[in-house]
């Protein structure tokens, strides 16, 4: 529908703030243009505003908040929906690493998803990470804000990414090791 | 008429604490305007371009505060271009030749620079208190100045302010004799401070009852503060950031319990979630709360039990994470609740956000509220006039609906019966901002009824010019009147210049005002300053050779004054 499309327009013009507005603006006039409310002269002005405020695709100083608001809000505590996190990642066995932005992730499933991808041939299976080229098993472990290595999965996900420096994904048998 | 001795006059005149007040008794007769001038000690100027430095201190020679204010409100929001204006050296150079005694500074969007506070710091021996807020232009060498030669500084109050960090341990520069502190606010800076000369001045300053430190102070350091000063009654926390099984959070967790007089909290702008039930029991009595900087803080449930845990009566500031939900439970908790603002969090959430029903529930559970401000991302009708029958003490009501000219959520309808509801009910109300989808007949209702308004704000509303000039007729009092993005013109603008000696300013950007109107207006009232502002020109030509008569004009600033233009205008500013 075209008025979709004007929606995702503005997306892509917007260089400054990503503001949930636009988001909202997309939801709310989808539904102001819901055909079985208004009638079609009501429609046409409708759609009119929206060209009006389409046209205006940066509407600077709006909403009315400070910039000064609008950066705490950007860098506000570090982590948390805020910007982007990108941490190493390291495979035992693979000698590139690879990185991952922790905020693009909800929870731990997706985290393991992602590990998936990047280092193929990989499942999760009863909560262990197996890699079935190797016929091996791996622990994923983290390292936190004091240097100490942790293994994943035992606090709360935002506590989690609040002090994770970097992961690895250690070989079981190696993990075994560092017991003795 | 009985003759009274100046003394006595002056005597009486202390007694009036009111700027209208002691304005009014200045314009009785020429005796009671001298007793007036020599004993007057607090000036407030809402502009500063309203009258020359120099005239202020050969009125006010015994002058002891002042308070000033600079840009124009939108500045706010980047509608202001930088080099605008607003610099307060030449404030400070006339007092310091004239106003010795100057004790008190409040600057609000004004350009500070380092060498401004130094000379403001060097030239005052009783200077007490520096108060600014959303200033811009100075670094913390500038702080450092103020630091060093204060000898009896009290307060230093940085709310919200562009400060360039220069890493230069300001806060070292409190000699060790400086023991006056009474209260220290430096949340919005975003460097490194000295720690151990905080813990040091705070352990000095026995007489300091409010302190605000920004992130780079951890959790360790606050505990060792709150250690020293347990007598603090508002308080900002900076970092609050620790393991709950940590050491340094155990103790902190036993330190703050000793802080029995904390009466305001605020802060939080880093967060772990998991320690703020340390906070908890000193919560039980605040007043006033501002979680509006700490998005760390999100989540309802989070958000709901510190509320809970506080039951903050006099004012709360909170972003839009709290959802409807949150506001219920705010309003089932604090009764007492007399300001409550709320902010949009502008990233990610997009499920969390406030709507009519927030407000709706705040206003059963508050009917004490009189001062508003609120982003939402819709509003109707039928809510703002239940609001309205709730609480008709509003003296602020500021609403913004995230989407311009978004109508009645519900019904469809453009919001001027709610709106119109509000300043029916409220007689009190002084400042109002609207949003959503407006016709000229809101204009209508506001003129009809906001006896009261001074202050009005618009943005994508109206129709026609009738709008603008239903307020401009009613609104006896109006002072500011700022418009931006709305069909209004010359017609408008004109129709009643006089109308403009009688407010501080006007301003109106992105509406029909032509060119020739702008340049009427400037020749009709010679006391009025005509500012256009025009970014995109050329700025070695001349504004009038490039824009023909009928062209819109994109910013206008109109403001009295006594002095007539100002010397400081940058290229893009034209006085007409």
């Amino acid at each position: 529908m075209e008025k979709q499309e004007l929606g995702l327009e503005i997306t892509e013009l917007r260089l400054g703030l990503p503001t949930s507005d636009v988001c909202s603006k997309k939801r709310g006039y989808s539904e102001l243009t819901d055909e079985n409310s208004l009638s079609n002269e009501e429609q046409q002005q409708h759609q009119q505003q929206q060209h009006k405020n389409l046209n205006k695709a940066q509407i600077v100083g709006w909403p009315p908040v400070r910039s000064y608001r609008k950066k705490i809000n950007k860098t506000g505590s570090k982590g948390s929906d805020c910007g982007k996190m990108y941490v190493k990642v390291s495979k035992d066995g693979a000698p590139i690493l690879r990185k991952i932005d922790l905020n693009t992730h909800k929870g731990y499933a997706d985290l393991v998803v992602q590990f998936e991808e990047l280092f193929g041939c990989f499942a999760v299976e009863g909560g262990v990470l197996r890699d079935y080229s190797d016929k091996s098993e791996f622990v994923p472990i983290y390292e936190d804000k004091d240097g100490d290595w942790m293994l994943l999965g035992d606090v709360p996900w935002e506590m989690f990414i609040e002090s994770c420096k970097r992961l690895r994904i250690m070989r079981r048998t190696e993990a075994l090791e560092l017991k003795y | 008429m009985t003759y009274f001795p100046e003394e006595v006059l002056e005597h009486i005149f202390d007694f009036l604490s009111s700027h209208q007040d002691r304005n009014a008794v200045s314009m009785v007769c020429k005796s009671w305007f001298r007793v007036e001038r020599w004993s007057r000690q607090r000036v407030f100027i809402g502009n500063c371009y309203a009258i020359r430095p120099e005239r202020l201190v050969a009125r006010f020679p015994r002058l002891r505060s002042l308070t000033l204010k600079g840009k124009p409100h939108f500045a706010d929001f980047n509608l202001v271009p930088h080099d605008w204006g607003g610099f307060v050296q030449p404030w400070i150079e006339a007092m310091a030749k004239s106003c010795k005694e100057l004790e008190e500074l409040r600057l609000k969007r004004m350009v500070v620079s380092d060498e401004s506070l130094e000379l403001l710091s060097r030239s005052f021996p009783n200077f007490k208190s520096l108060v600014l807020v959303t200033c811009e232009g100075f670094t913390t060498a500038g702080l450092a100045s103020v630091a060093a030669n204060c000898r009896d500084l009290r307060e230093l109050d940085l709310q919200e302010n562009e400060v360039e960090d220069r890493k230069g341990h300001w806060l070292s520069c409190f000699p060790d004799t400086c023991t006056s502190l009474v209260s220290l606010n430096f949340a919005c800076l975003k460097g490194e401070v000295n720690l151990g000369a905080l813990e040091r001045l705070v352990a000095r300053c026995r007489n300091l009852r409010s302190l605000r430190v920004n992130g780079a102070v951890p959790m360790e350091t606050l505990e060792k503060i709150l250690a020293r000063a347990p007598q603090l009654v508002d308080l900002g926390i900076g970092s609050y950031n620790h393991e709950p099984n940590s050491v340094a959070y155990t103790k902190f967790r036993n330190t703050i319990l000793t802080c029995k007089s904390i009466k305001s909290l605020s802060g939080f702008l880093e967060v772990f979630p998991r320690c703020l039930p340390a906070i908890y029991p000193v919560c039980l009595s605040i007043t006033s709360l501002n979680l509006s900087y700490a998005p760390g803080i999100r989540g309802l449930s989070l958000l709901s039990s510190f509320v809970t845990a506080t039951s903050f009566n006099a004012f709360g500031s909170i972003l839009d994470a709290i959802a409807d939900k949150g506001l219920e439970v705010v309003a089932s908790t604090c009764k007492e609740l007399r300001e409550l603002r709320v902010f949009p969090s502008l990233f990610g959430a997009e499920n969390a956000a406030v709507t009519e029903k927030g407000l709706v529930a705040i206003s059963v559970g508050c009917p004490k509220l009189h001062s508003l401000l609120y982003f939402c991302h819709q509003m109707t009708n039928a809510a703002l006039i239940t609001v309205a029958k709730n609480c008709p003490h509003f003296s602020r009501f500021r609403l913004c609906i995230l989407d311009p000219q978004k109508p009645d959520a519900n019904t469809q309808q453009p919001l001027d019966e709610g709106f119109g509801a509000i300043v029916q009910s409220c007689r009190g109300l002084r400042r109002l901002s609207l949003s959503g989808l407006l016709t000229d007949q809101v204009f209508l209702y506001i003129g009809m009824y906001a006896e009261q308004l001074e202050m009005l704000s618009v943005a994508f509303a109206g129709e026609t010019d009738k709008g603008m000039l239903y307020v401009l007729n009613g609104c006896k009092n109006l002072r500011k009147l700022e418009i931006r993005d709305s069909p209004f013109g010359d017609v408008a603008l004109l129709m009643d210049v006089g109308k403009y000696e009688t407010m501080r300013s006007l301003w109106m950007s992105s509406c029909n005002v032509t060119l020739a109107g702008c340049k009427t207006l400037a020749i009709k009232m010679p006391r009025l300053n005509v500012e256009i502002i025009n970014e995109f020109n050329d700025m070695e030509v001349e504004e009038e050779e490039n824009l023909c008569d009928s062209q819109k004009v994109e910013k206008m600033y109109v403001y009295r004054t006594l002095d007539g233009p100002r010397q400081d205008a940058p290229n893009f500013v034209t006085r007409l």
